[in-house]
């Protein structure tokens, strides 16, 4: 097994995810797996290969930096979960 | 002769010429959708109030002899992936069952200028991530061609509901293969433009250096008729090209004399059926006698271009997917003892099986460690991968290879491992790793009278030559006259 049931825990975590014992064991032997094929990169001789950092040779993007209209916070709040005296509300944060 | 049964081209002429009314022939369609759809089960949403009322405007502004666009009155679908406002936009997930973009994404707009009219909303797989649009959390879309087999994925709604004549065109996207693919497993016309052509302002992010919108289409000339439309320059996306406006239909040329097609001799034995192949030897064979010269190439890196897609788009989805954490939009679970716990809750409560898979192998690729061994490597072969098509293309106007290893499978067929159904990808991915444009076109039938696709690669911006390749394939073969038996 490539990945490990810690592995897996330590991602979950990371990814803020949680699994039941019984899905921990299937993602540990998936993650194994898809690793496994993965791994057939690494017969490709990459010495002195550039990375992709992107596929079009664009250049900076840039724009004039000019104020204009924008959605009303009542219609940015409108797909928010929960919401309070016009904000967004989440748990308490600070003790 | 039904409406619902011409092109998208034929029907935007009948309608200018007054020979119907817009709302006969959205009438034909709804028709259509309602005696096949709880079989077939392409759409998750449908917007018949709003459909009839911009029917009925532009029946107006035609009455008046007024313009109405390319698409004046002509019914598509969209991939419920890209964002309508005030229409529901799910991604086929529990995350965002009831999210309501306020803006449209740019493709939309740029349709609903052209007077298109949108029907409704297709199924996909969740979050774009499968082959089979079975991990939708909604439900399972049918292959028109036989129920009982998947129609492919991801766009497998929007492939469906082409195929079977509920829609004129619709919109899908494409990251490793979600348009392609479908369309050659359900016998339609699938487009994947050159990466930066189509604005994705509005399409929800999968893997952003893969994403690209394309059309479903009966036919290749309806497929450029919608490109005209969608492609060109967006300042709401910083990674679209500044390419100049083009209009594809002029290249509907039915000539391919000594215009030169590659074949990748070493890379069309993936578990390449044997129905495909033959399929595809005649393909060949077809371009050879119209004259078009046939070269064979070597595709050394292509075959490693799944493994590099499965650390790429992961590790893109991983970081594109963390936005959902229960806060602004989407989801968010009823019970949670803190900030951390929502955060947990809500994704684990609002994410299905596939995406966690992803997200879970996106985050171990980019973890301390890993890093250099898979991102960096994988980044590393995909320049190499790009390298050898640039290359290719300095001899050949088009590659030609399968779409598909094989035609559409049964339901749960390959849904146990995901390896298996990674491999249905092997000929559309590496498509995506160089950002080319490529057209799957219906080239054939196999023993069960399922579907198989020719697919056509050209270099980066030369959809020109693909829409010449692909229009000489059809005016010279019969495949895109069949139609489903549903």
């Amino acid at each position: 097994m490539s990945v490990s049931k810690e592995d897996v825990r330590y991602l979950a975590n990371l990814a803020r995810l949680e699994f039941t014992d019984k899905e921990e064991e299937k993602f540990t032997n998936d993650l194994s797996n898809i690793v496994d094929f993965a791994n057939t990169l690494s017969k490709v001789d990459v010495e002195n290969v550039r990375p992709t950092a992107h596929i079009l040779d664009l250049q900076n993007v840039l724009r004039e930096d000019i104020v204009s209209e924008s959605y009303s916070r009542e219609e940015i709040l409108k797909n928010a979960p929960s919401k309070q005296a016009g904000c967004i509300s989440v748990p308490k944060v600070m003790e | 002769m039904e409406l619902y049964n011409l092109s998208l081209n034929q029907i935007a002429k009948k309608i200018k010429s007054k020979e119907v009314t817009i709302k006969e022939v959205l009438d034909s369609v709804y028709k259509r959708i309602e005696a096949l759809d709880e079989t077939l089960g392409a759409y998750i949403t449908l917007t018949k109030d709003n459909a009839y009322k911009k029917a009925e405007y532009l029946q107006e502004k035609l009455d008046k002899n007024e313009d109405i666009g390319i698409l004046g009155g002509v019914p598509i679908a969209i991939k419920d992936n890209i964002c309508t406002k005030d229409v529901k936009t799910t991604c086929a997930s529990k995350m965002l069952e009831n999210f309501v973009p306020i803006y449209n994404a740019t493709v939309i707009e740029r349709l609903e200028e052209q007077g298109a009219i949108i029907l409704g909303k297709t199924n996909m797989d969740e979050f774009a991530m499968g082959s089979s649009t079975e991990t939708s959390y909604f439900k399972k879309t049918k292959n028109p061609y036989d129920i009982t087999r998947v129609p492919g994925g991801s766009s497998g709604g929007s492939a469906t509901c082409v195929s079977a004549d509920m829609a004129y065109a619709s919109l899908g996207s494409d990251t490793g293969g979600s348009i392609r693919q479908p369309a050659s497993y359900c016998g339609v016309v699938g487009l994947k433009p050159t990466y930066g052509l189509v604005s994705r302002y509005g399409l929800i992010a999968f893997a952003s250096s893969l994403d690209q919108i394309g059309p479903f289409t009966k036919n290749v000339e309806d497929s450029a008729i919608m490109l005209n439309i969608i492609a060109g320059n967006d300042k709401m996306d910083s990674t679209c090209a500044n390419t100049k406006k083009e209009d594809y239909t002029k290249f509907l040329v039915n000539d391919v004399k000594g215009k030169v097609v590659g074949v990748p001799t070493n890379f069309l034995n993936e578990g390449v059926s044997d129905d495909v192949k033959k399929a595809y030897d005649e393909a060949i064979l077809t371009f050879e006698k119209l004259g078009a010269k046939i070269k064979n190439i070597n595709l050394e890196y292509a075959k490693y271009s799944l493994a590099t897609y499965y650390i790429i788009a992961t590790a893109e989805a991983s970081s594109n997917l963390g936005r959902y954490d229960g806060i602004r939009y989407g989801y968010r679970a009823k019970d949670f003892s803190d900030l951390n716990d929502l955060y947990t809750k809500s994704r684990t409560q609002g994410f299905g099986d596939e995406v966690k898979r992803r997200i879970m192998l996106g985050t171990y690729v980019l973890s301390a460690g890993y890093y250099d061994a898979y991102y960096k490597r994988a980044q590393q072969v995909r320049t190499l991968i790009i390298e050898e098509f640039k290359n290719a293309f300095k001899s050949c106007d088009v590659i030609a290879i399968p779409t598909a290893p094989s035609t559409a499978f049964k339901f749960n067929e390959k849904s146990k491992n995901p390896i298996e159904m990674y491999l249905e990808d092997i000929y559309t991915v590496p498509v995506n790793m160089a950002g080319l444009p490529a057209i799957s076109i219906p080239a054939g039938f196999d023993k069960n009278n399922m579907p198989i696709g020719l697919e056509l690669i050209a270099d980066a911006f030369r959809e020109d030559k693909i829409f010449n390749f692909a229009y000489t394939f059809e005016k010279n073969t019969n495949f895109n006259k069949v139609k489903p038996n549903i």
